[in-house]
């Protein structure tokens, strides 16, 4: 971060409290994310990371009780999962599912339409496409195949990215995108992240590891606690969790709580 | 995008029905029969039809194995035991005569399949159309070039009085009366339907098409349809029916028989789109002889109750059989369908794949069964039956059955029930694809191993219906 840059707020999170199936999973939650920057979100397994991202997509199941998610200052809670991808929030999926039958290609021209809000001429979708497989060294041969369908989980996580290099969102998170890859893989997706990277894209990247971060340098480091953030930095705060672990975490805060008393 | 307003977006389903498919004419018949069943009904269908004496006979053994036989004990029972025999229409001639233009058939009935596309669709894919309105093939014509092949398509009827011998010989030898309830009620009182022969090595490349439309109130539609295919031989024949909807019942039940000889190919391909008040009880059997391969690509979208398991009887070694199946079932629907495929010499084997849909509260059955006959060594079959399920109140059922010595068989068997997630709908709209878009983007992947078997055409419009079926949905 240099100090001469004005940071621009892109995509908003305010006190944001979350049930899911009657339960609270997050507990005023609250995260800035800034035009052209990489937030890196790090969290254990339970500390509410999915929540986080299935609620900014819409997913039904994930009840707001209270706070807001405001893009470009305009509250979006409102709007349907199709909508906010409208806007152009983009949500790469830990779990993408498989769409028996669907080809890839089908899905994918349906979606560049849908968010484009009009037809995709067939030359230019062929072009774009080949541009961006070859961006993600990918084989063509993924077009005619089954969305998701068969696929390993390094496949699975590429057409994530793909999706994402085709439909150019202003906000992207991706959730746990380094999970279940080997390195190769992972050095190809981190790859294709970088490439991603623009001045205009605000980035959230939700991981458990500190590996991925390794690969694609993150502005701004958050840590996930319990349903609420529990510190925020740069890059240097991913490698001291990494070092000490999260547990290291928590005990600070309460050596901090007690000096507080 | 939450599961009540995806159902609800899905109550809409089949509501184009009315205007596309069922729309009816007024009743001006050429002759009606009286109501009910009786020896006198189907003495007076044989005497119109001016037959052979052995098939009035054929008739009416058929007729008092029909009065005999107890409804089946399995299956839908309750709406099989509603239907009211009495109140059916056994047999109407809408017409003196069966026209070979367009402009000879009668105007409301021109109009009918007009509206249906029948005319431009032979026009542009097809070698030859059989159209039957109510009991009666009202339309026939073939490509000139197929007649001087020496391949002969007829309306059943024109078969028995032109190709009398040939008919004698195949007719009901597959599926005698004595099988089921439903065949036997065909045989006494069949009308129309398909009979064709293609000589030996003759392929026909285009598809041949019947279309069975009903449009009486209570109407019974009886027809019987025979193909035999001659050594190395190959045809595509297609049918599709549909109906006005009426608060009253009607009953549609044929028979098919198919005979594929040594090498020959068959494959019949049905898109059965009744409306929701018709019974729709059918007997289908083939036999492949050796080496020859029969296909059954078997759509149910329509009627009130289907009970429809087209076999296949490999009696020739490395004859194949296939069965390739969508049935989809809406409110007040119940598809019961499946497939038999019985390996009875060497070497055959089967492929039978089943996809049903089931959505605000309609029913879904497979029914299956493979057999292995004693003599039937290194035999293979694959069976997979998929069903997906729209929403919570819908229901799909699974009885496969499988009567073979397991050592000498390699059999494959795949069930799985799916919803139609949550999660591949958010992933989906994720994707900015609005939720009704989503909702038939998975349903058409889900019956694509089906649509991509179809002609072009027909994989078209079979998109087109599902997709008319979704519109006016909730985005």
């Amino acid at each position: 971060m240099s100090s001469t840059t004005t940071l621009k707020p892109l995509f908003e999170i305010k006190d944001l409290h979350v049930r899911v199936e009657g339960k609270e999973i997050l507990k005023g939650l609250t995260l800035t994310l800034y035009q052209g920057k990489v937030h890196a979100l790090m969290g254990r397994n339970g500390s509410g990371k999915t929540t986080l991202s299935y609620t900014i997509m819409g997913h039904p199941k994930y009840e707001v009780t209270e706070g807001a998610i405001e893009f470009k200052g305009k509250n979006i809670l409102n709007l349907k999962p199709h909508e906010r991808a409208r806007l152009r929030l983009f949500l790469a999926f830990q779990y993408p599912v498989a769409i028996p039958g669907v080809s890839v290609g089908n899905f994918l021209r349906a979606s560049m339409k849908a968010i484009r809000g009009d037809e995709v001429p067939i030359k230019e979708f062929r072009s774009k496409l080949e541009e961006k497989l070859n961006l993600l060294e990918m084989s063509k041969t993924v077009v005619g195949r089954y969305v998701n369908d068969g696929f390993s989980g390094g496949e699975k996580k590429r057409l994530e990215i793909l999706q994402m290099a085709l439909l150019e969102p202003e906000v992207a998170i991706l959730d746990e995108t380094d999970s279940g890859l080997d390195i190769d893989a992972l050095t190809i997706v981190a790859e294709g992240i970088n490439r991603l990277r623009g001045k205009d894209r605000a980035m959230l990247l939700i991981t458990h590891y500190q590996r991925l971060l390794g690969y694609v340098k993150p502005d701004f480091v958050h840590v996930l606690m319990d349903g609420k953030m529990v510190r925020s930095g740069g890059p240097e705060l991913a490698e001291a969790l990494e070092q000490k672990g999260y547990e290291w975490l928590l005990k600070q805060d309460q050596v901090e709580g007690e000096k507080h008393v | 995008m939450s599961k009540g307003k995806s159902s609800q977006a899905l109550k809409d389903i089949g509501k184009n029905y009315e205007t596309q498919y069922g729309f009816k004419k007024p009743e001006k018949y050429f002759f009606k029969s009286q109501k009910g069943l009786s020896r006198e009904v189907v003495e007076n269908i044989s005497r119109m039809k001016q037959e052979p004496p052995w098939m009035l006979a054929f008739r009416l053994k058929a007729l008092d194995i029909f009065y005999k036989k107890p409804m089946p004990s399995w299956g839908d029972t309750k709406l099989l035991n509603d239907i009211q025999f009495e109140t059916i229409y056994y047999y109407i001639r809408p017409d003196e005569k069966q026209a070979k233009s367009w402009d000879e058939v009668p105007t409301d009935i021109k109009d009918t399949f007009d509206k249906l596309g029948i005319p431009e669709a032979e026009r542009k894919f097809l070698a030859g159309v059989t159209a039957q309105y109510e009991s009666e093939v009202v339309y026939h014509s073939m490509q000139k070039e197929l007649e001087k092949q020496g391949v002969i398509f007829l309306d059943m009827d024109s078969g028995l009085r032109e190709q009398e011998e040939i008919v004698k010989k195949y007719f009901a030898s597959i599926i005698p009366a004595m099988d089921n309830k439903f065949a036997a009620l065909n045989s006494a009182v069949w009308s129309g339907g398909s009979f064709i022969y293609i000589p030996k090595g003759v392929r026909v490349e285009i598809p041949l098409q019947a279309y069975f439309r009903i449009n009486a109130q209570n109407m019974g539609q009886f027809e019987r349809t025979l193909i035999i295919a001659d050594e190395g031989s190959s045809v595509h024949y297609i049918e599709g029916c549909t109906a006005p909807t009426y608060s009253t019942d009607s009953l549609h039940s044929a028979v098919v028989e198919l005979i594929a000889e040594k090498g020959a190919k068959i494959r019949y391909t049905t898109i059965q789109n009744w409306s929701k008040n018709v019974y729709n009880l059918v007997t289908k059997r083939a036999i492949a002889k050796e080496n020859a391969t029969v296909e059954w690509v078997d759509g149910n979208l329509g009627s009130k109750l289907t009970m429809k398991y087209p076999s296949v009887y490999l009696v020739g070694p490395h004859a194949h059989g296939e069965v390739l199946s969508v049935a989809l079932a809406g409110k007040d629907q119940h598809q019961d369908a499946g497939a038999k495929i019985i390996h009875a010499a060497p070497y055959t084997t089967s492929v039978i794949t089943s996809k049903s849909i089931s959505k605000d509260g309609g029913r879904t059955t497979y029914r299956g069964l493979l057999k292995a006959e004693k003599n039937a060594t290194h035999i293979k079959s694959n069976v997979r039956c998929d069903a997906l399920l729209l929403d919570a109140n819908s229901r799909s059922d699974t009885y496969p059955t499988m009567e073979a010595d397991v050592e000498k068989i390699d059999f494959g068997h795949e069930a799985t029930v799916s919803k139609v997630g949550d999660e591949q709908l958010f992933y989906l709209t994720s994707r900015g694809i609005p939720e009704n878009e989503a909702v038939m983007m998975i349903v058409n992947g889900f019956i694509e191993p089906f649509t991509k078997e179809l002609p072009l055409e027909y994989a078209v419009e079979l998109n087109r219906l599902i997709q008319l079926e979704m519109e006016g949905a909730v985005g």
